[in-house]
């Protein structure tokens, strides 16, 4: 084979396989898209479901996935973004941020179904007095340990990214180390901290394996963070698995695959807009 | 108070493993662990518990994830690193993000729906005298694998696209300088100096299809026994534990969260040898 040949050949190889990966995308959302949106309407959304979910609507799922997501991203936040801000401003490398390095990737890595198993022997079994057993708050607290890494990481990348002479600048006037981060460092770093809650958001949303052990599943509409719940991803698998009604379980991803998209390339783009923003007030 | 926020993942993962073991504790000393871990059958109603048909799942589901999954995911990263042009380049990483972001009970029913009748087609019309009865279903090893192969492309690709750029630009402009083609440079030059992040990926997509529960539960079939073909329907160590925690309880709930040991070891030391490739990276260069 001559050179120009293989080179071509290669070439060919490798838009090839880029294509066939970008396709598996088009093909999943297309075909959820194309048997779920049929029968999206207002009282599906509305409606609480009946029949164990096999007909009706997705209108107690729906809360509950927006309660659930909402105590999860008020956990996380402050605790995520702490520890960002002090990995990044208020310590050196040594042994301890080494460490905590290594956890948050441990942590990452560890199967959301484990990370079930530690919700239910700690916040459903072991809490119960304080967290209700089965419920919301148990469901957040479980979510809220797996995307700590997240917002850990993308915060901190945020932080690094920030130029040194901000810091420098704002303490060469003798505001303090503290009052630089209130007020010069964080608000610098607005966009990076909203991108990283999206993508909090994102996961949390899809996460389905460890809510099944701490979350309830009860169809219930949830009046309060002590009662139990059932998600949106929860739905759609309980519904397909013990139903086998397929129009409920693709109606569900539709609105899913619609949210992630909508957190995707609305994230980005009210990101830039507020980088631009930014830019333009400094 | 921001380092006590900082802290929290170590308080995390230690409680993780520390509940998670105590729950597990008195089933592995009651059988012992080899013996659970090679234990041939699963039979809670009668209090034997034995994980291997489970660790053999999750074994063959696992590699052929990998043997689908990295030759495309890693050729995918050769594309964004080397041949796309700017604004395709884009594109197809944010391509490749969203797919991260589909949940994966999305690509669960994607699997049930396409994937399954697709395998059964094929399982029936081409090897249908060959096949036991419940091989023919469409749930099994290939149609798991299929399914996890595309789930894990997004980590192949993003963490082989990081190192295939790591590589030093004086590599490729010494080759070109020899007079040596652009596919050749990659094949010779880049690749293997980046062999080390693209070994740290596969490593990753392991974890990540050793971890992956929800999916796999829609199409892995579930049947609790050593598989015997590609067709052969399998249980998981995660799907194991999904599957039966709704409902368990005394030794039965043990058992499961003995499981989960196992699968916390297992990805711990994934884990380790993530980061031991990474450092030796890091020194080679």
């Amino acid at each position: 084979m001559t050179v120009p040949l293989q080179e071509k050949l290669a070439k060919w190889f490798i838009w090839c396989a880029a294509l066939l990966t970008v396709s598996f995308l088009v093909l999943i959302i297309g075909y959820i898209m194309v048997r779920g949106l049929g029968k999206l309407s207002v009282s599906f959304f509305l409606e609480n479901p009946r029949k164990m979910g096999s007909a009706g609507g997705i209108f107690s799922p729906l809360l509950g996935t927006v309660y659930f997501t909402l105590l999860t991203m008020i956990l996380a936040m402050p605790v995520g973004v702490g520890a960002a801000v002090y990995l990044s401003e208020f310590t050196h490398e040594g042994p301890l941020v080494r460490m905590i390095r290594f956890f948050t990737d441990a942590l990452a890595g560890i199967p959301s179904i484990v990370i079930g198993l530690f919700g239910f022997s700690f916040f459903v079994v072991f809490l119960r007095p304080l967290t209700g057993g089965w419920s919301i708050l148990s469901g957040s607290l479980t979510a809220f340990c797996m995307i700590l890494p997240i917002i850990i990481r993308v915060t901190e990348e945020t932080l690094h990214s920030i130029p040194r002479s901000y810091r420098e600048g704002s303490q060469a006037l003798g505001v303090s180390k503290w009052d630089t981060v209130m007020h010069v460092v964080l608000p610098s770093a607005l966009p990076g901290i909203f991108t990283a809650s999206l993508l909090g958001i994102g996961r949390v949303i899809g996460e389905t394996a460890a809510l099944l052990l701490t979350l309830g599943g009860s169809l219930l509409i949830p009046t309060s963070i002590f009662s139990p719940a059932r998600t949106l991803s929860m739905h759609l698998y309980l519904v397909a698995m013990e139903t086998g009604e397929f129009s409920v379980a693709f109606a569900a991803a539709a609105v899913l695959v619609l949210v992630i998209l909508l957190l995707n390339l609305g994230g980005y783009y009210l990101v830039q807009r507020l980088f631009k923003r930014m830019a333009g007030a400094q | 108070m921001l380092l006590l926020c900082a802290l929290a993942s170590i308080l995390v993962v230690v409680l993780v493993g520390l509940f998670v073991f105590i729950q597990g504790y008195p089933l592995l000393t009651k059988t012992g662990f080899f013996s659970f871990l090679t234990g041939r059958d699963w039979l809670p109603g009668e209090g034997v518990f034995g994980i291997l048909p489970m660790v053999a799942g999750t074994l063959a589901i696992t590699l052929g994830a990998l043997v689908i999954g990295v030759p495309l995911g890693v050729t995918t990263a050769i594309f964004l690193a080397e041949y796309a042009p700017g604004i395709i380049a884009l594109w197809t990483r944010r391509a490749v993000e969203l797919l991260a972001g589909i949940p994966s009970v999305v690509y669960g029913l994607f699997g049930m729906t396409v994937i399954v009748p697709l395998v059964r087609y094929i399982a029936v019309n081409w090897f249908g005298n060959l096949l036991a009865p419940e091989m023919k279903a469409g749930y099994g090893i290939l149609t798991a694998s299929l399914v996890l192969g595309i789930m894990i492309l997004p980590t192949i690709v993003s963490v082989s696209e990081d190192a295939l750029r790591a590589v030093p630009q004086a590599y490729k402009e010494g080759s070109y300088a020899l007079g040596v083609h652009h596919w050749q440079t990659v094949y010779h030059n880049i690749l293997p100096a980046a062999r080390t992040g693209i070994m740290a990926s596969v490593v990753l997509g392991m974890g990540r299809a050793i971890g992956e529960t929800m999916a796999i539960l829609m199409v892995a079939g579930n049947a609790a026994a050593l598989p015997t073909s590609i067709f052969s329907p399998v249980r998981t160590l995660s799907g194991n534990i999904g599957l039966e925690m709704s409902y368990a309880s005394g030794e039965h709930a043990q058992a499961l969260f003995a499981t989960g040991v196992v699968l916390f070891l297992v990805i711990m030391i994934l884990n380790g040898i993530a980061l031991l490739i990474a450092r030796k990276g890091a020194n080679d260069r």
